[in-house]
């Protein structure tokens, strides 16, 4: 096991890097000059332009201003944007938000989904299967923009449940957000579920545990479903930046304070620093999550651990 | 749960399985052929008269024919396409031809969908949408499964250094939400139209169908029939094109009819967004995204859009889902 996770952990390296590059080309290499874009209208003194690229490292080549941007994020500095501000702090005021969503969409989507796919594949062709397999398949081609204004005018406004949007409620605020950005997954978890249980349902080695005289719940419980977790896991570890994704959008509709909402209005404002801060943050705690899962994996799966 | 594995036992079955299995797909969906797998003999066992051709894809067309689910998904993408390629079957009225003494005028008898705000026939609008989600959807598609076909040939039959390389880069493409990714790409271009937007859902797009075509080239390179024809001196080139491809090309087909729906709502996503397409363009996403400040005056500028966008994605994915439980026995 313990080779196994080294492994994994210098897989992760390059890749971290590669994405990150990546960014960092595309917003830096973009034609555009966001320093003159600063002064608007009248051209600035060459003096200060130059002042101005020498302190943001826009005069050295591409390479030299990704090390330098990299160093910098391994000390946990993430720049500033154009107007003097810490990234750092932008980022702290904003992760909460967005954490607190990601998080109640996850518990949503994690209960719900598998909840449903265990009934669903328990009873594979049974009424309660078709049901799951049809909604699931209906929410999954519903886009989350218009299942968040759909829930909103509907819930929001016309029955006036959950607050319609911005952060005033607290806990409740978050309800109908973190609704709308895990249905999405909910349906995948639950079909997920239900396929792999199914398959293992079959599997001889529960038959073995029915014939031992264990108990139902048992059986399912422990036998089956632990064995029917682990590509579910495995998506649990890709969904979470899928979550990230999603919640750009969903903090959009909702109008929710988060790092969606900040990199979506960096983005638009070309606030390279910002941007590339953000998203690489993002594509941390993405490729993290996804190295906790292949370390829960060994531990699911026997099979990984002693090779 | 046992249930007839009756795309394996094809016609020669009697009247009475073959309408068992029949009433089966319809209750169960379409995920009967999942035990198929177990009996593959079955057909030479009970004598397949010669010259019959039992095929993957005639056994699946066999389930498909009979599978509700299928027909929906086949009715509605036939639909959305015929809407795109002749949107003037389904409505007479000029999309562009607008008067402001109509905006926002609600549903009537007349028109369907109302008006939008520049007072333009919002039914018109709907329809003359779908040309451009339908075009981006299949053109994305299109190249991306060309590019994973090359890659991924490459990638799985030749192996060594190539492969590693295009793995890490895969495995670097991965790490890059794809909303994210084309936010920040198409925020960057000054001009955004059908051409930029599917260039970028290409480019982020690529890697899951290479990683599928790759592993499906790598089963199906150890096949007898694959050594044989390399034992009677056929080119690589031969190889790969015309043994290789075609038996390691299913994954891909099924991936492929999910993806459209997918990219058809990931175009709608960027265009709502501000980021994807730009006005004039007729696209559903620009439509929503015109809809959202006034949801509460004209919900139904949301609501028609929505609807369509959500029917032309649902018709892909079902169709995407239909196959995959016909062509691949162990589908998830």
């Amino acid at each position: 096991m313990g080779r196994y996770l080294i492994r994994r952990v210098l897989q992760f390296i390059p890749v971290f890097l590669g994405a990150t590059f990546l960014i960092f080309a595309l917003v830096f290499l973009i034609p555009g000059d966001p320093i003159r874009a600063l002064s608007g209208d009248r051209p600035m003194p060459a003096s200060v332009q130059q002042a101005l690229e020498a302190r943001y490292n826009l005069d050295k080549p591409l390479w030299e201003q990704y090390f330098l941007y990299v160093a910098g994020v391994a000390q946990g500095d993430f720049g500033e944007d154009f107007r003097g501000r810490e990234v750092t702090d932008i980022m702290a005021e904003r992760i909460p938000v967005t954490f607190k969503l990601a998080m109640y969409a996850f518990a949503f989507e994690v209960v719900l989904g598998i909840a449903a796919g265990i009934l669903a594949g328990l009873r594979k062709g049974g009424f309660i299967d078709n049901l799951v397999r049809i909604s699931t398949l209906v929410v999954i081609s519903i886009p989350i923009f218009v299942l968040g204004f759909m829930a909103q005018l509907l819930i929001g406004v016309r029955w006036g449940w959950l607050p319609v949007s911005g952060l005033g409620d607290g806990f409740k605020s978050y309800i109908m957000p973190a609704i709308v950005l895990g249905s999405l997954s909910l349906a995948y978890i639950a079909r997920l579920t239900r396929t792999s249980l199914a398959e293992n349902m079959r599997a001889d080695y529960v038959r073995t545990a029915t014939a031992k005289g264990l108990k139902r719940s048992r059986v399912v419980g422990v036998h089956a479903l632990r064995n029917s977790m682990i590509p579910v896991i495995t998506f649990l570890g890709v969904d979470l930046g899928g979550l990230m994704g999603g919640a750009i959008i969903t903090e959009g509709i909702f109008n929710l304070p988060g790092l969606g909402n900040a990199v979506f209005r960096a983005v638009v404002q070309q606030e390279g620093t910002v941007v590339v801060g953000i998203v690489t943050f993002l594509v941390l705690i993405f490729l993290l999550s996804n190295l906790l899962v292949d370390v829960l994996y060994a531990v699911l799966d026997p099979r990984i651990r002693y090779e | 749960m046992s249930s007839t594995p009756c795309s394996t036992l094809g016609f020669v079955m009697s009247d009475f399985r073959q309408a068992e299995a029949v009433t089966e797909t319809e209750t169960v969906g379409a995920p009967v052929t999942e035990e198929v797998e177990e009996e593959p003999k079955k057909p030479a066992e009970i004598g397949v008269p010669p010259g019959a051709t039992t095929s993957l894809w005639s056994d699946a067309w066999r389930q498909l024919r009979t599978s509700p689910l299928f027909l929906i998904s086949l009715g509605l993408v036939v639909l959305f396409i015929v809407m795109a390629i002749v949107p003037q079957l389904f409505t007479s009225a000029d999309p562009r031809a607008c008067s402001l003494s109509n905006s926002l005028e609600r549903p009537s008898s007349e028109h369907w969908f109302g008006f939008d705000l520049q007072g333009c026939d919002y039914y018109a609008r709907s329809i003359y949408g779908a040309r451009i989600s339908m075009a981006i959807g299949v053109t994305v598609i299109g190249f991306a499964a060309i590019l994973a076909v090359i890659l991924g040939s490459i990638s799985g039959y030749y192996g060594g250094w190539l492969d590693s390389v295009i793995a890490r880069l895969t495995d670097i493409w991965f790490a890059i939400p794809t909303i994210l990714g084309g936010i920040v790409i198409l925020s960057l271009l000054g001009e955004r139209g059908f051409f930029q937007v599917s260039l970028v859902l290409v480019i982020l797009g690529w890697p899951t169908m290479l990683r599928l075509y790759r592993a499906s080239v790598l089963a199906v390179k150890e096949m007898d029939y694959v050594e044989a024809a390399r034992a009677l001196g056929a080119s690589d080139f031969r190889i790969l094109f015309k043994h290789i491809l075609p038996n390691a090309i299913t994954p891909v087909i099924i991936y492929a009819a999910i993806s459209v729906g997918v990219i058809i709502a990931a175009e709608a996503a960027l265009s709502f967004l501000g980021v994807g397409l730009q006005l004039p363009a007729i696209s559903w996403g620009l439509m929503i995204s015109g809809a959202q400040t006034r949801i509460l005056q004209a919900p139904h500028l949301l609501l028609f859009p929505g609807l369509l966008l959500s029917l032309a994605v649902f018709g892909f994915i079902l169709m995407g889902d239909a196959l995959r439980d016909a062509l691949d026995p162990k589908g998830r």
